[in-house]
């Protein structure tokens, strides 16, 4: 932790919104994403999580508001100077040809690396096969893999993306979409586990989560969605109560705390259906 | 901070991995060389008026280091001006249909996905078919004028026309959608030849026949004055290889997933969408409709190197060269001193080659 982590923003959106075929998915969102801290963005089902990502990664054009980078409008740098900076892992991806495991981890490298030699790009693809976990499956074909291993691989070459980027963009965002959705309970722990150890390196990451246990672990800063708004952002033990599970998650459930760390957390075993939606 | 703690064993498999797939894709590109240089010269000495592969090299040097004594007589007449340019134009033509189809695949993230697929090779017959059996009444000074460039000319716009239409139905707000253009072409590829049928229909005998003959496919014709117009429009799209390829294999992941690495998605695709348009419309127009090639090459690369594209596009070149060089010999040979059309060999070779591909490998092709 050399390096400073508290600063200025890398990344601001201010007041986000987006329309398709004329529902609002995401209306007046705000967020900051800072150095060294690993923001984490809950929210049920449709509540416009990944439309907020896209907005922020510059997959998408806000209808109102503005994606600021370091100062500078998403729109306004090019696509080539933008992949240094940021690497975005979507929820899935599919494709279209028999690929091996490490020429789609290298696919991070290729454009992003160009300056690098290639014993130390293919250095590089090496080391982020074996961080994800997934450098015994090199020579796999990426279609023959489980949907874990899959979604490992692709972590990989995120990793592969930011390493090569760090040459050229000292201070960079990760993005990860639901990065352990099909994963077991071992790798996704170690996943999250990489992306604070990436935050605590100056990186500013975002991650899409599900699991309200593991998003309180793992967030410096925890950000709550429902119907395409900010509902709740802040510290996570000052953001969660048992009124936000009711009216967002639509959960009949309270809070704990966990002894150690005073963290809250939940047990589904206490759930009791709700009479009203 | 470093990453994580890394298996050396695991790192040095990985250096042996990248290394072993370099030393294949090396002898892959030397066997290739080779093979399309001897078809060549074999190429070139047969024919009706056979001659020695030895004598078509010596000519050939001979030609190159300036010795004009040995160009006298009537085979090397025979080589430098007749054989020589058609077995260009074939290469040529193989080249350009090849890469195309690679082009295409890897943009459509379709293994199906070919020139002919798309509707850019029938909007190129259309074209033709309508200078072979309307030129007569509608063009008749030009036709008579000149009668080489009409049907080139014809179906070289014929496929730009062809792509520019399908490329505006599926570009929506600076957007082209892939699947839409793959619907699109299909509908446009049957309307083309739902309009050449008519073209059949209503034409007489002898335009019947050129109509029959020039949807086949021949490399007849070849002159040198034919290979320096097609070449200059097919050469730009085996040099935009290199700007192309490390677009298309982020292609592979997705749009959006090539947009993050840094990949201006748009301008690749308009770029290889045009570049396609050009060649495709100047091979139909210089050898008529040449099935096939646009497809089996490219598998047949996958296969052998994999589908990384830095290598997989000039492959795709040198193999569909090789490959009409050598359905040329055999369209010649098989039916001496008469030729077949080439189309009729390499659907007849290439179909059920392909099929016995798919049927080997217990997996398919991966798709």
């Amino acid at each position: 932790m050399s390096e400073p982590i508290n600063g200025e923003p890398i990344l601001s959106g201010r007041s986000l919104s987006f329309v398709a075929g004329g529902r609002a998915l995401v209306s007046e969102a705000s967020l900051d994403l800072k150095p060294g801290k690993t923001t984490i963005l809950i929210g049920p089902n449709g509540a416009g999580k990944s439309t907020l990502l896209k907005l922020v990664t510059g997959e998408l054009k806000p209808v109102n508001g503005e994606v600021l980078l370091d100062g500078e409008r998403l729109s306004a740098i090019p696509s080539w100077r933008l992949a240094c900076q940021r690497a975005v892992m979507a929820q899935h991806t599919r494709l279209a040809f028999p690929f091996s495991v490490y020429e789609v981890a290298r696919l991070g490298v290729d454009g992003v690396g160009r300056a690098l030699s290639r014993q130390r790009r293919e250095a590089l693809v090496g080391e982020c096969l074996a961080s994800a976990g997934v450098a015994e499956l090199a020579a796999r074909r990426y279609q023959t893999l489980s949907g874990g291993e899959q979604q490992r691989v692709q972590f990989a070459r995120v990793l592969c993306q930011l390493e090569a980027g760090r040459s050229v963009a000292s201070r960079q965002t990760l993005f990860l979409d639901e990065p352990i959705a099909s994963l077991d309970l071992c790798h996704q722990l170690a996943l999250l586990d990489m992306a604070r150890a990436i935050a605590a390196r100056g990186v500013a990451v975002l991650i899409v989560l599900h699991d309200i246990n593991l998003a309180v672990t793992y967030a410096d800063h925890l950000v709550v969605m429902d119907r395409g708004r900010i509902v709740a952002q802040g510290a996570p033990a000052a953001t969660l109560d048992d009124a936000l599970l009711r009216n967002v998650f639509k959960v009949d459930l309270s809070f704990s705390r966990a002894p150690a760390a005073g963290l809250p957390f939940l047990l589904p075993q206490q759930h009791r259906p709700t009479a009203a939606a | 901070m470093t990453l994580a703690v890394r298996p050396t064993g695991a790192m040095s498999a990985l250096v042996s991995f990248a290394a072993g797939q370099r030393r294949q894709a090396a002898l892959v590109v030397a066997g290739l060389v080779l093979l399309c240089g001897l078809l060549m010269i074999m190429a070139v000495g047969q024919g009706a008026f056979s001659i020695p592969p030895g004598r078509v090299a010596e000519i050939l040097w001979a030609r190159l280091t300036g010795e004009t004594a040995l160009l006298e007589g009537r085979d090397a007449l025979v080589v430098l001006n007749i054989r020589l340019p058609r077995v260009l134009l074939g290469a040529l033509v193989g080249a350009a249909l090849a890469i195309s189809g690679a082009l295409m695949q890897g943009l459509f993230r379709n293994p199906l996905a070919d020139p002919g697929l798309v509707g850019v090779s029938a909007g190129s017959g259309l074209a033709a078919a309508a200078t072979i059996v309307l030129g007569d009444r509608l063009l008749a000074g030009l036709t008579m004028k000149l009668p080489f460039a009409a049907l080139p000319f014809g179906a070289f716009c014929g496929g730009l026309i062809s792509t520019l239409t399908l490329y505006l139905i599926a570009t929506r707000q600076g957007r082209t959608s892939v699947a839409t253009m793959l619907l699109a072409g299909v509908a446009l590829g049957a309307l083309a030849g739902a309009l050449t049928g008519v073209l059949a229909f209503i034409s007489d005998d002898r335009q019947l026949r050129d109509l029959t003959f020039w949807s086949l496919g021949s490399l007849g014709g070849a002159s040198w004055t034919k290979l320096v117009v097609i070449a200059p429009i097919v050469l730009p799209l085996l040099l935009a290889v290199p700007l192309l390829a490390r677009g298309l294999n982020a292609l592979m992941l997705g749009e959006a997933e090539a947009y993050h690495l840094g990949i201006p998605v748009q301008r690749i695709k308009a770029l290889a969408i045009v570049l396609v348009a050009l060649a495709v419309g100047a091979s139909v127009a210089s050898a008529g409709v040449i099935g096939f090639v646009g497809i089996v090459v490219p598998h047949l690369i996958r296969l052998a190197i994999g589908p990384d594209h830095r290598l997989l596009l000039p492959l795709s070149a040198l193999g569909g060269a090789t490959l009409l060089v050598a359905a040329d010999i055999v369209a010649r040979l098989i039916v001496a001193p008469a030729e077949l059309p080439i189309g009729i060999v390499t659907a007849a070779l290439g179909a059920p080659f392909f099929l016995w591909l798919l049927l080997r490998r217990a997996d398919g092709l991966d798709v």
